[in-house]
């Protein structure tokens, strides 16, 4: 429990609410990035550039944000450049097929209280966890 | 132009938010599902903030406004049966959070913070997402229109 954050979590999670909320607002669009990104390969008239600009947005919040605070990036868990790949070609394909990821359905679905959004947030949750379970009380922590 | 600014703003704004709750730390994110080791539960606290704010702001604009500030219509998902796509996907997905320590906002701004990590999660991450949107387009120009409704033309987000 060394590293929990309850005040700096919260703060976090408000911005990210406020990030989202002012798109439904403004552009009147679910801030799901996963559905963000899936949309740009799809290529529809008009439909592309606010989707990349919202993606630029998060990429320069990274650079900013390093700046001032570059433990907030820390990454602090083994995993091997394989490991690595799987898991990015698993989160990209599922995301997809589940059409949503922790923003789309854990916050945004949620809030709607979609009863679609909530089954697959269980469903990525229970799988994270089993996930976890097996890399760090079988594999040692390692993979 | 303004909606371009403004879809920038949205995600600038979301990515410090990331970085601020902890989501951007791969630990963190292992730490929350880590019920038998040093359980870290901040992740909760990301989502209960996000959702304080949402909640009662998507409720007041569906209901009270006619459209978006700057757009003709809300696009919004319209779909409510659970079927096998959503549960598997999702399930794929959680593999991938749990083994990486990314979902996919997190992901691309940690690129942008220049983390060696991210990237190869993130090039990886584009190319899932690339290869099941190509194929879908590719399956429904094979059938001369939407043959798969549900992934093609309705992200729940």
């Amino acid at each position: 429990m060394e590293s929990f954050t309850p005040i700096a979590s919260t703060i976090g999670g408000v911005l990210i609410g406020v990030a989202a909320a002012g798109l439904l607002m403004f552009h009147g669009r679910i801030a799901g990035i996963s559905g963000i990104a899936g949309g740009i390969f799809r290529r529809q008239a008009g439909d592309t550039e606010w989707r990349v600009m919202f993606l630029v947005g998060l990429f320069a919040a990274g650079v900013v944000w390093h700046y001032f605070r570059p433990m907030d990036y820390r990454v602090e868990i083994d995993r091997s450049t394989l490991a690595l790949v799987i898991a990015g070609l698993a989160v990209g394909i599922g995301t997809q097929l589940g059409s949503g990821c922790t923003s789309g359905h854990g916050v945004c679905g949620i809030g709607r209280l979609s009863k679609r959004s909530t089954v697959a947030t269980v469903s990525f949750m229970v799988t994270a966890a089993i996930t976890v379970l097996v890399v760090n009380e079988v594999l040692g922590g390692s993979i | 132009m303004k909606v371009k600014i403004g879809a920038f703003l949205g995600g600038l704004v979301f990515g410090v938010g990331l970085a601020i709750g902890g989501m951007t730390q791969p630990a963190k994110i292992v730490g929350f599902f880590d019920f038998f080791g040093s359980w870290d539960p901040s992740l909760a606290f990301v989502m209960g903030g996000a959702l304080v704010v949402y909640t009662p702001v998507y409720r007041w604009a569906i209901r009270t406004w006619q459209r978006p500030i700057w757009a003709p219509a809300f696009s919004l998902p319209t779909r409510s049966d659970i079927d096998w796509r959503l549960v598997l996907g999702s399930g794929i997905f959680g593999i991938g959070w749990g083994l990486g320590g990314y979902c996919p906002g997190p992901a691309f701004t940690s690129v942008g913070a220049g983390s060696r990590e991210a990237l190869i999660f993130g090039l990886a991450m584009l190319a899932g997402v690339g290869a099941y949107q190509v194929l879908m387009r590719v399956r429904e120009g094979r059938a001369g229109g939407p043959s798969d409704r549900p992934a093609a033309t309705v992200i729940d987000g």
